[in-house]
């Protein structure tokens, strides 16, 4: 190489705070951080005096993209921002479109779209404390919990067809309903869900060497986590119940029993906890929404009968021109949005997850604005960070669950 | 919606705002650059909006004031949400910063900075955030090209 290859980010300092201290840059692709992500700390022996978090190394021009697609072709799109809870991405812009269209989905697609949701939650929560606990050594506790979401990844694979990017929600609907026999293998997977996470809880809640890393690590103040925007579980775990299902009940989450579980101290310990209460309570949801959907009020279809978005049946599209004309102008020139601009919020596992959307009454949006929550939590992680050992970066930033595609967009 | 902070909100920013509109239950305010941050300062210290959530801009090109810049705030205690908009325009499109106010207005503002070139005055620290130093543009005013290739590392042919 003639040139050597310029730094694509400037450090905010660039000279160190005292003489005896050194710069260090960790990432953006470190074995020990999940998530593409760069942090430049300066350090006092192993302590952190200060540090400058640089993300966006997976930014993908996802909402320049946007502004050229059809609205239909955007759901693959969302489904890329947080990959490990797709199903919630999808669902919160095709609310998004269905405020602006003014399109009410049907029963069954509502209480199935919110089982997907609490469904989703649970598999992104695994993941995260799996990764959280083997980064801490506890192998054991990983495999057990990635061995559950395994059994998951499976069962929303029969029926989305796809282990991670689903590709499953449609504005106005879903993309096709439960298989056969699909609620009785979601029980199934749930009873081993909680036998395995009860040897979790055994092996790790008072595990000694887990408490000291955890405890008293990677802790922020209620003040810092709402000034810096924070949501989800980072702002719970200070004990603050804020949780869209509750506050702004969407969806089916009116007709649902569940606790929204909060902290104490808001550090790595809680988000722990809070996590795995919550896990607790989406399974407690799930099943409500089994029941449910068994019942012969919610037999019906799941996608509305609407002509602007909902494709035609396509044994129709084959045999009468109105549903071959509606299923080209679906497809060449999306469903007309009326214009005008919506903001869905849904509560993601990672926080507030809200799209942004202006039409000005095309079959293309206008403009698409992801509000990522991992994004605006990195805007306050050097604050959980400062302060710490340098060891403590990698659970604190765990339990932060920085997911790369939604941060950086 | 009856909400007692909306009819309540209304009143107080009404003067400045001009009329407020209803969204899909989210309560609009159209404000001038120069009131914004007053305003927020109000929404946050006498009416409770202690999450400032999301700040982006959209691109009217064409139009003038060209870029419209939108805000949302979210109250803990009153369980509401509030969008504020303020128009600024292509020859100088200042605003003042909300990092005074709230801590995650820093990194957002970056963001909005990289992607519309908005400038946020009394944020210090507008450094490329999703993008990266040296980037020329700003990638989603609507008369930058998708297209457009910067690569940091040449191509190899």
């Amino acid at each position: 190489m003639d040139t050597p290859l310029r730094n694509p980010v400037r450090s905010i300092f660039e000279t160190t705070l005292r003489d005896d201290s050194v710069v260090v840059n960790i990432g953006p692709s470190h074995p020990a951080t999940h998530g593409t992500v760069q942090i430049i700390a300066e350090l006092d022996g192993e302590r952190v005096l200060r540090s400058d978090v640089h993300c966006g190394y997976l930014h993908r021009g996802f909402e320049k993209e946007c502004e050229d697609h059809t609205w239909h072709n955007l759901i693959p799109y969302v489904d890329r921002l947080n990959y490990v809870s797709a199903l919630i991405n999808d669902f919160a812009y095709c609310d998004g479109v269905e405020q602006l269209m003014g399109v009410q989905i049907t029963p069954r697609c509502r209480v199935l779209r919110t089982l997907l949701s609490e469904y989703s939650r649970l598999v992104d929560h695994l993941t995260c404390l799996a990764a959280g606990l083997m980064e801490l050594g506890a192998m054991t506790a990983f495999l057990y919990l990635v061995m559950v979401r395994d059994y998951m990844y499976e069962h929303l694979a029969a029926l989305t067809g796809a282990r991670v990017t689903y590709t499953y929600g449609r504005i106005g609907g879903l993309a096709r309903d439960l298989p056969e026999g699909w609620l009785a293998r979601m029980e199934e997977i749930l009873v081993q869900y909680e036998e395995f996470v009860d040897r979790v809880h055994v092996l790790v809640d008072r595990n000694r060497i887990f408490i000291d890393r955890m405890r008293n690590v990677g802790v922020i103040s209620t003040a810092d986590a709402l000034s810096y925007g924070f949501t989800g579980v980072i702002l719970r775990s200070t004990g603050v119940p804020r949780d869209l299902r509750k506050d702004m009940p969407y969806l089916a989450y009116a007709e649902l029993d569940f606790e929204v579980p909060v902290g104490i101290k808001g550090d790595n310990y809680d988000r722990y906890y809070v996590r795995m209460r919550e896990m607790d309570e989406s399974v407690h949801m799930m099943r409500q929404l089994a029941q449910m959907l068994q019942s012969p009020a919610l037999q019906g279809p799941i996608n509305v009968d609407d002509r602007r978005c909902t494709f035609p049946d396509k044994p129709l599209v084959y045999r009468e021109i109105e549903s071959l004309i509606n299923h080209f102008k679906l497809v060449i020139d999306g469903p007309v949005v009326p214009a005008g601009e919506a903001y869905s919020a849904h509560e993601s596992p990672n926080g507030e997850l809200g799209f942004y959307l202006v039409s000005t009454g095309s079959g293309t949006p206008y403009k698409v604005h992801c509000r990522a929550p991992s994004f605006v939590h990195m805007g306050g992680a050097h604050l959980m960070l400062d302060g710490g050992q340098l060891a403590d970066i990698v659970p604190t930033f765990g339990s932060i669950n920085m997911i790369g595609g939604e941060c950086d967009r | 919606m009856a909400d007692p902070i909306f009819s309540t909100l209304q009143q107080a920013l009404v003067p400045a705002a001009g009329p407020a509109t209803l969204a899909h239950g989210i309560l609009v305010f159209m404000l001038t650059p120069a009131e914004l941050q007053p305003a927020v300062r109000r929404l946050r210290d006498e009416f409770g909006f202690d999450l400032f959530l999301d700040v982006t801009a959209v691109d009217w090109l064409g139009q003038s004031p060209r870029f419209e810049l939108v805000y949302h705030f979210y109250s803990t205690t009153h369980k509401q949400r509030v969008r504020l908009k303020a128009r600024v325009d292509e020859g100088d499109p200042t605003v003042d910063s909300l990092v005074p106010l709230y801590g995650s207005a820093a990194f957002m503002e970056r963001e909005c900075h990289d992607m519309y070139g908005i400038v946020f005055r009394g944020n210090s620290d507008l450094r490329p955030i999703l993008l990266y130093e040296g980037f020329v543009g700003h990638p989603l005013r609507k008369d930058y090209p998708k297209q457009r290739e910067q690569p940091l590392v040449p191509y190899r042919s």
